[in-house]
């Protein structure tokens, strides 16, 4: 590394200036993304039924141990990837959070099934609409709840994404905190995200 | 169903095992209305006598109800029927059941005396109904938002008039449930560890002491 002068072109972080996706580091991606992706140790955050499904996914008829999933990692400190199973009410919205703040980097998020990823049939007071409000989601699986073969599969397309991440580029690793206002997302964006869709225009029940 | 003193009442000779004349000899116009409806015996009383004839019911021989199943309320989508607070009562050695309704008129503060004092198990049941529908229990010892956040600012969402999405925007929603503190939901009586309260580490000792609660940015 640093062999070879490349021209800082366009270069969007000045951490990237100084690495060239050179041989060496192409093959460093390579071994880093193969490890990180065979040995993904799940945070577990069941809060619905979509829990008992994750817990067939784990059990010995679909086993997802010959994913690299080896343990649940009940101490979100172990824990590589948090998967969301379940609707998420704004009572567990702060957990959920601070659960994903005492992860270490690298992590990845799984939203598993239609409450987690849009609230689902929940439109109501209780329920946050889809928890990429509250964190960064990297695979969606949709479902109600999804089957253990479905959960297969978004563990499976995350594999397939760890394995396009490179080590040069850092954003990928930066940590997306709640900021001073409070919010992860900026406020219009979690308005818009949370906007009734499909049959849920039809609940006007209100005042 | 009657409707009127029970004095004029044909028909509902024995609501649950309990006599309407000996209910409306004692209590007379605090019973406002009895009636058995799909088989339920359900007696409708004044909420100012309410506790009387509550211990009464649990105290008298003969009527025995030594158990209180649920206390509930009810918000009908007619603004001008009364909410309805429920108490549904059981008597283990009499093998029945009744449930005493009390009208509360939603124009003036909604409160009730507690029946805290006669069977300690209402406690949360009455902490839920004042959550989900703001009625007061006068006399209850810890009278705060049991499912809901302690600074849930919205109101009472099991009420009628409340919107199915609450008050606020999504976002300002998210903002607080952010902002709340998860750890902040116990007292030391809840957690039963006030006489270990000296050996707690030094931080969670000067939480408790201050009674630390969740707070709204």
């Amino acid at each position: 590394m640093g062999l070879i002068e490349t021209p800082n072109a366009g270069a969007e972080s000045a951490e990237l200036a100084g690495v060239s996706p050179n041989f060496i580091t192409t093959k460093l991606d390579f071994l880093a993304n193969w490890a990180r992706s065979n040995s993904l140790w799940p945070m577990p955050f069941g809060t619905a039924c979509c829990a008992i499904e994750f817990m067939a996914t784990a059990a010995s008829r679909f086993d997802i141990s010959r994913f690299g999933m080896e343990r649940m990692s009940f101490s979100p400190r172990q824990a590589d990837v948090l998967i969301c199973a379940g609707r998420l009410p704004f009572k567990l919205a702060p957990i959920i959070r601070r659960v994903w703040d005492q992860m270490p980097q690298p992590k990845w998020a799984i939203s598993m099934g239609a409450c987690a990823s849009t609230g689902g049939i929940f439109d109501t007071y209780t329920m946050v609409q889809g928890i990429d409000t509250i964190i960064p989601v990297d695979v969606y699986v949709p479902g109600c709840p999804p089957r253990p073969e479905g959960l297969m599969y978004g563990i499976m397309l995350l594999q397939k994404k760890i394995k396009g991440e490179t080590l040069s580029d850092r954003t990928l690793r930066q940590e997306h905190l709640v900021d001073d206002r409070g919010f992860f997302l900026p406020p219009e964006k979690i308005d818009e995200i949370s906007e009734p869709f499909g049959n849920s225009v039809h609940q006007t029940r209100s005042a | 169903m009657t409707v009127g003193p029970v004095g004029a009442v044909s028909g509902v000779g024995e609501v649950g095992g309990v006599s309407t004349a000996a209910l409306s000899d004692r209590f007379g116009s605090a019973i406002l209305r009895q009636a058995v409806i799909c088989g339920d015996s359900i007696v409708w009383v004044d909420a100012s006598r309410a506790h009387e004839i509550l211990a009464w019911l649990r105290d008298t021989p003969g009527q025995q109800f030594d158990y209180l199943t649920d206390v509930t309320a009810v918000d009908y989508r007619d603004p001008e029927r009364p909410l309805e607070v429920v108490y549904q009562l059981r008597s283990l050695p009499r093998n029945a059941q009744l449930r005493i309704k009390i009208p509360l008129d939603k124009t003036k503060p909604l409160v009730v005396d507690s029946v805290w004092d006669l069977w300690k198990g209402a406690d949360w049941l009455e902490r839920e109904v004042f959550d989900m529908f703001g009625v007061s229990f006068a006399g209850h010892p810890d009278l705060r938002r049991i499912l809901m956040w302690e600074t849930y600012a919205e109101g009472h969402p099991l009420r009628k008039d409340f919107p199915l999405r609450g008050h606020f925007t999504r976002a300002e929603q998210t903002r607080q449930a952010l902002a709340s503190n998860p750890e902040a939901h116990y007292s030391l009586e809840e957690l039963s560890i006030a006489e270990a309260y000296d050996e707690l580490p030094e931080d969670m000792r000067r939480r408790m002491a201050k009674g630390e609660r969740g707070f709204v940015k």
